[in-house]
């Protein structure tokens, strides 16, 4: 019998070397990488798997700068990243990519930039505000809004208290729902974007969040004057092998795997209306 | 017995020979001389579908097939045609991508797991008996697996050592419309060697190669040089075939038509015949959606993954945290046929559909896919629930 | 210290509009303050008032046996009440200061009675309303769907 070569769906064990709690059902995992360093773009994503149940698609949430961890924050909704985030350290995940398009934040030099997200949709997002502070001084004016259910479901609360206190950023956090001891705002992500201090011809805007929440902010993005083009979107789809092959991610003619999962508006938006396509 | 090598099958004019029926056996020893696993057409559950083949005989010979929307019947033919058939649920997909296989396997290793090679193997097939239509959709799967950035290793190594024994049909099927989707029925490429069966007078096959490797084979063959009335025998062979195309699907801005249509009332229609059972998909020759599943032993030490054929037609193909993305079969549908016709030239470069019919044969309510194109060609721009219904609000 | 008129031309509610209208309503406007925690109104309480928020946030409440929950929370540039235009001119929920606000306020019988003398301005003022009564429905309607919460079983199936 001849072995076949292995190929890309073979996982590398990545040892955890550290947990940390973001909410209840949130965990940041800080892995080392299997080949010692490793480099992603911003907005990509890996394949994470715990030994026996399955494998699911992850973005990276690390700084892009930080070359020996590989970051990931995952909420544990299903069999799987339940797995994932009760992993403890010394534990050994698989982990394969990194896979898919990155935010273009090429783009954004220069302008000013807008960073859109929503709930767990911060987490894709990290790598880019990360990226972009390394570099300040090439962009703009700097706007984070962030939308979360409840105060006890925001990510990365340090690290947001760091970006606050900066005085080259804006930072604007909303809420779902909150108690009268919450003094941030309540209302969905989208009511901040008149708010936001930025120039809608000189914007760049990333986004992430639900697909509704994108679809809104979009629109209003629209509306204040953002064009399509300057908007970026990552989208979500079921995806098994993330390379393009098992087809099960499609979205219209593209593959979020391997043709996203960061888009450009423009090119989505007719898709984003267009119910189970 | 030689002649300049054409790779593809399309450049020069091939010249061609006459093997006698009887000889077909030396075909198939001479490619199991040569290491290969023979599968091709036989009778099981009849049906033709694709098996292993020791000789000519495990052929459906003498038979011939009744197929419409929904049905198909296996015949007894007036003579011993080999290949007096078209194309049955199978296809070669199931050889390169296999319905189900081992990826990988990994044990337990302390704190972490060791990964094992693929214990896939690598056989070396010959098909024999392969249409047109089919090497058309070998042709779409080659892009599909072998065309991108990744690429799948087991199909990369089987269909490398695949021998191609293509047949030109003689007749086509109630269900057939390879002619609409430019795939056929004439084989012009893609083929090591091509037969056509002539029954008129002696029962022989018109033979040409199409490879280096099938220019070997050939010369090992008890053949002679063709007439030119053989050669005419084997076009008109295949005119007939031509003239008997049982659908037509238009094909002309199909992609577009599909795309503009996306909530055209025609899926609603479908979708109430549906069963989503994923019988198209399955027999179709060019889907390759596959579903990786991750599984242990009960020890909890070895695990494995497996990739498996799926469907666009079940509710977990389209899972997303929650629910299905596609969660209603009007979605499935307009899915797959819009993958199929139009989505396919975005991705691939060409159309996913290479006019075989299976998908209408196959179907358990008849739905047919030019029927539907068709249908909403006919009323292209309606729009589902924007129909007006009474006068004044 | 600039005039109510050029306060009112700057606020977004009221940019473009006719300098002769905004005339006539900042006839109906004075400047406010609120201390954090003060209440701009109570649910229940005659709805009197429109404010026009210049800076500073405003916390919308409502009291339930389990406590109290913030409904929404609006600042600057924002518009705060309508229930003075619909009978019976009640407030729906409470509106604190959840910091040192600064506003202007419209007297709502001021407001009614320049409307029905002068349709037009009437219509003025509803047309830049609506709009916002139509942006803060759609957003609550979002904020509905719990779009962050557990996945399963969030959203009902489609037929």
């Amino acid at each position: 019998m001849s072995s076949l070569p292995l190929d890309w769906s073979v996982p590398r064990p990545a040892v955890v070397l550290r947990v940390r709690r973001e909410t209840q059902d949130v965990r940041t995992l800080y892995l080392r990488p299997p080949e010692g360093v490793w480099a992603f773009q911003p907005g990509q994503f890996n394949m994470l798997y715990a030994f026996g149940v399955g494998e699911v698609p992850v973005s990276v949430s690390g700084d892009p700068g930080h070359r020996d961890v590989v970051v990931h924050t995952v909420r544990a909704v299903g069999a799987v990243t339940t797995a994932l985030a009760r992993v403890r350290p010394g534990q050994v995940v698989g982990l394969r990519g990194p896979f898919g398009s990155g935010w273009p934040l090429q783009e954004a030099q220069g302008r000013d930039v807008l960073v859109v997200a929503g709930g767990i949709g911060l987490a894709p997002l990290r790598p880019l505000v990360c990226g972009l502070l390394r570099h300040r001084h090439r962009y703009g004016r700097v706007a984070i809004l962030y939308g979360a259910r409840t105060p006890q479901d925001l990510l990365y609360r340090d690290e947001l208290q760091r970006w606050r206190a900066r005085f080259d950023m804006q930072v604007e956090v909303t809420v779902d729902r909150a108690g009268p001891d919450w003094r941030g705002n309540v209302g969905v992500v989208t009511r901040l974007l008149p708010r936001a201090g930025v120039d809608p011809a000189e914007v760049v805007a990333f986004v992430c969040g639900p697909e509704v929440m994108m679809r809104f902010a979009g629109r209003e993005l629209e509306a204040l004057g953002v064009a399509p083009s300057q908007v970026f979107v990552s989208m979500e789809r079921n995806m098994q092998c993330a390379v393009g092959l098992c087809g099960h991610c499609q979205f219209g003619a593209s593959f979020v795997c391997r043709d996203g999962p960061v888009f450009r508006y423009a090119e989505v938006r007719d898709r984003l209306w267009v119910r189970e396509l | 017995m030689s002649r300049p090598p054409t790779s593809d099958g399309s450049t020069g004019s091939p010249s061609g020979y006459v093997l006698p029926a009887e000889g077909l056996g030396e075909l198939f020893d001479a490619l199991v001389r040569r290491g290969y696993t023979l599968v091709g057409p036989t009778v099981r559950d009849g049906a033709v579908v694709y098996d292993r083949l020791s000789s000519p005989q495990d052929l459906p010979v003498g038979l011939t097939d009744e197929q419409e929307a929904g049905r198909y019947r296996l015949r007894a033919r007036p003579d011993r045609a080999y290949f007096g058939y078209t194309v049955g649920p199978h296809s070669w997909k199931r050889f390169l991508q296999p319905p189900e296989r081992v990826l990988w396997r990994a044990v337990r290793d302390g704190d972490g797991f060791r990964v094992e090679a693929a214990p896939e193997e690598a056989v070396r097939y010959a098909f024999v008996g392969v249409r047109a239509c089919e090497l058309a959709a070998l042709a779409v799967q080659d892009r599909v697996f072998m065309g991108g950035s990744h690429t799948d290793p087991l199909y990369r190594a089987r269909r490398a050592d695949a021998f191609v024994v293509a047949v030109q049909c003689g007749q086509a099927g109630a269900t057939c419309f390879c002619s609409s989707m430019g795939t056929g029925p004439r084989c012009t490429g893609g083929y090591d060697l091509v037969l056509t069966e002539l029954l008129g007078g002696e029962h022989r096959f018109y033979l040409e190669a199409g490879s280096p490797r099938g220019d070997e084979v050939l010369a090992e063959l008890p053949c002679r040089p063709a007439s030119p009335e053989d050669r005419q025998a084997a076009d008109q062979a295949v005119s007939r075939a031509e003239a008997q195309m049982g659908r037509r699907l238009e094909t002309q801005g199909v992609r577009e038509l599909l795309l503009r249509n996306l909530e055209h009332p025609r899926w609603d229609q479908v979708a109430g015949r549906c069963l989503s059972c994923g019988n198209c998909t399955l027999v179709c020759p060019t889907c390759f959606c596959f579903a990786v599943e991750d599984t242990t032993d009960l020890s909890g030490q070895v695990a494995e993954r497996r990739a498996r054929w799926d469907s666009c037609f079940t509710g977990q193909f389209s899972y997303l945290h929650g629910g299905s993305v596609r969660a209603t079969t009007r979605a499935r549908y307009r899915q797959w046929l819009t993958h199929k016709l139009a989505t396919w030239w975005d991705q691939f470069g060409s159309s996913g559909c290479v006019g075989c019919g299976r998908c209408i044969t196959w179907c358990p309510v008849g739905i047919d896919l030019t029927e539907e194109v068709a249908a909403i060609r006919g009323s292209d721009g309606l729009r589902s629930g924007r129909e007006a219904s009474g006068e004044n609000p | 210290m600039k005039t109510l008129e050029e306060l009112l031309a700057e606020h977004p509610f009221f940019r473009g509009m006719r300098t002769d209208y905004i005339r006539l309503f900042a006839g109906c406007a004075s400047n406010v303050r609120f201390e954090e925690g003060a209440y701009l109104f109570r649910e229940g309480e005659a709805a009197d008032r429109l404010f026009l928020i210049r800076q500073g946030r405003v916390a919308l409440e409502l009291h339930t046996p389990q406590g109290v929950a913030v409904i929404q929370t609006l600042s600057d540039g924002d518009v705060v009440g309508w229930s003075w235009m619909v009978p019976p001119y009640r407030w729906a929920f409470d509106a604190r200061a959840l910091g040192l606000v600064r506003a202007v306020s419209f007297d709502a019988a001021c407001l009614r009675r320049k409307a029905e003398e002068d349709p037009a301005l009437g219509y003025e003022l509803l047309k830049r309303l609506v709009p916002v009564i139509v942006e803060r429905l759609q957003a609550t309607r979002l904020q509905l769907l719990d779009l962050y919460g557990e996945p399963k079983g969030r959203v009902l199936p489609s037929a």
